[in-house]
């Protein structure tokens, strides 16, 4: 009896289901569903939520996957949809100099402070952003790699504070720690996707985040967000964290392992002449 | 192989650092100089941030000097007495200029004070150092007698006498004093162990007999980037421990393949090469500061810390 209930209940779930999730979409404070009022939302996983940096850490590939959850089945109105994946380091204050010519030589003459940059960015689309990202999307998610760095107080010391931003974002993106991978994400049977970012050897430790955007025309649908711990482990953790909170004794035992190395080195050399 | 530096927060090849601690490391053998006017801007170069580099360049020059002075002391090349006395000030020295490096750090004006230090200190040195030496091989070349550097000058004239039997001198205490401090300021700045300014002024100031200079200013280079270690690692946490071991495996055993050479070259010619070198990286170092750089902008993390 009691299970005839629940399978009652069940289909009328089903059934009514279209009629809440309409209602959802109304209420979604986002830039809202597609147009045949289909909900979509995103479920998506890591290969790991978390890298340890050992001593011979030479980067780290993470593989974002998952699925568009609809409430149909995915039929050709699903083949333009577009799926993001970032990857975000954790975000801190920068200060960006700029040299100029005075007496002759190059001084670092302005400086202005930028709010907030990540230490890495990294972007995995389905297509150029400039075609599935619409600018006001863009700027209320910060999605591109140029939204992302922020200048909270505009500098009035400098003559074109843009030019401090765009160098944040020139200077990482030579350093490889901000990219984008246009095309690198691959989905298949129009609601499954999958993409890997590789994290390059010189990123620094801190909370990482992985988003992932689904979009239609321009516009965000749904998103989904997961951190990734990245730490120092072993050796290189244990180093950090001596040098940090046992700063004496990391400064004594630095130079023991000096004036050992010296000695040993002479000892060395003085048998071998024997 | 690729290591992560934890201080640096880096991964760079193992193999480069240890090549470049054993070139640099021959050279202070060598020589008698650190080495570090030389390693610090190479670490730079290659991506290290300069707080991490001139502090853990110290650390390295701890290693590289006190092989270097237990080669000189079987030698019994050391004056341990003018060590001191030059040590002494270099703590005093030491201490002031970790404190300026840390202000410069603060304004943004590390690389700038750094360079100019470079182009200034050794330009005068290497100058001085070259016109002199080349001055010596031709007088003993053309078979004419030297004279003994044995001038009467105002040095000899100032109170705190002190009997240094080894450099067979009886001078004021004051000179060397003075030197120490100047070189412990430069050390800390220049994350140098100041062997390229000490030299010649132990030779043309002190008037020290060339054969133990090299050692004694090893003997005050150790305790001085010893300290300057300690400095930096307990006021900046910039002092990267892997990055120092790589440095100082090589540095090690390139200093006593140089302290080994160096028995084998004369002192004039010696000097001509330090001298040669040290005008080759002021050369370069006037030209960045001078060649209108190919990127103007540069980031340091922080703001908030």
């Amino acid at each position: 009896m009691t299970h005839r209930l629940a399978t009652l209940t069940a289909c009328l779930l089903i059934v009514l289901m279209p009629f809440f999730t309409v209602a959802q979409a109304v209420d979604e404070p986002d830039d809202g569903g597609n147009p045949e009022g289909t909900r979509e939302r995103v479920v998506a996983s890591l290969s790991q939520s978390s890298v340890g940096i050992t001593a011979t850490f030479s980067g780290s590939e993470i593989f974002v996957f998952g699925a568009v959850d609809r409430d149909r089945l995915a039929d050709e109105r699903d083949d333009d949809l577009d799926v993001i994946v970032s990857v975000i380091g954790p975000e801190e204050p920068a200060l960006v100099r700029r040299k100029s010519r005075q007496l002759g030589i190059w001084v670092n003459s302005a400086t202005v402070t930028i709010d907030s940059a990540p230490s890495f960015y990294a972007i995995a689309t389905t297509g150029p952003l400039r075609e599935i990202l619409s600018d006001t999307s863009d700027l209320r998610h910060r999605i591109s790699i140029d939204r992302a760095v922020r200048v909270v107080g505009e500098a009035s010391n400098v003559d074109r504070p843009a030019d401090f931003a765009e160098a944040i974002v020139r200077l990482r993106r030579a350093a490889g720690v901000y990219f984008e991978q246009i095309d690198a994400v691959k989905v298949t049977e129009r609601k499954l996707f999958q993409t890997a970012i590789a994290l390059p050897a010189n990123i620094i430790e801190g909370d990482y985040e992985a988003r992932v955007y689904i979009l239609r025309e321009g516009r965000v649908i749904d998103d989904f967000a997961t951190g990734i711990e990245v730490r120092k482990v072993g050796l290189e953790r244990w180093i950090y964290t001596l040098a940090q909170e046992q700063s004496l004794i990391y400064g004594i035992l630095s130079i023991l392992v000096a004036l050992l190395a010296g000695w040993g080195a002479s000892e060395i050399f003085r048998l071998l002449r024997r | 192989m690729q290591i992560y530096l934890p201080i640096a927060e880096l991964s760079v090849n193992a193999f480069l650092l240890l090549g470049l601690g054993g070139g640099v490391g021959m050279l202070s053998g060598l020589f008698g100089v650190g080495g570090g006017f030389l390693m610090t801007p190479l670490l730079i170069f290659i991506g290290i941030p300069p707080a991490v580099a001139v502090a853990t360049e110290a650390n390295q020059i701890v290693a590289s000097s006190f092989s270097g002075v237990l080669a000189h002391l079987r030698r019994k090349t050391v004056d341990i007495k003018m060590g001191l006395v030059l040590t002494a000030g270099g703590a005093v020295g030491s201490v002031i200029g970790v404190q300026i490096f840390k202000y410069l750090r603060e304004i943004g004006q590390v690389e700038l004070l750094v360079s100019l230090c470079y182009v200034v200190f050794l330009g005068i040195v290497g100058g001085l150092m070259f016109i002199e030496s080349v001055n010596a091989l031709r007088k003993s070349r053309s078979g004419a007698a030297r004279k003994p550097r044995k001038h009467h000058s105002w040095v000899h004239g100032l109170p705190f006498k002190m009997r240094f039997r080894v450099s067979k001198l009886y001078i004021s205490a004051i000179p060397p004093f003075g030197v120490g401090i100047a070189v412990g300021i430069l050390a800390a700045i220049m994350g140098v162990g100041g062997g390229f300014i000490m030299v010649p002024a132990m030779i043309y100031l002190l008037g020290m007999p060339t054969a133990v200079v090299v050692g004694t200013s090893l003997l005050q280079i150790m305790f001085v980037t010893g300290l300057t270690t300690i400095l930096h690692a307990t006021q900046n946490q910039t002092v990267d421990a892997v990055l120092a071991l790589l440095l100082l495996t090589g540095g090690v055993i390139g200093a006593q393949i140089g302290a080994r050479l160096g028995v084998k070259i004369k002192g004039e010619q010696l000097r001509i090469l330090l001298a040669i070198m040290v005008l080759m990286v002021c050369a370069k170092l006037g030209y960045d500061l001078l060649a209108t750089p190919s990127e103007l902008f540069s980031i340091s993390r922080g703001g908030g810390h």
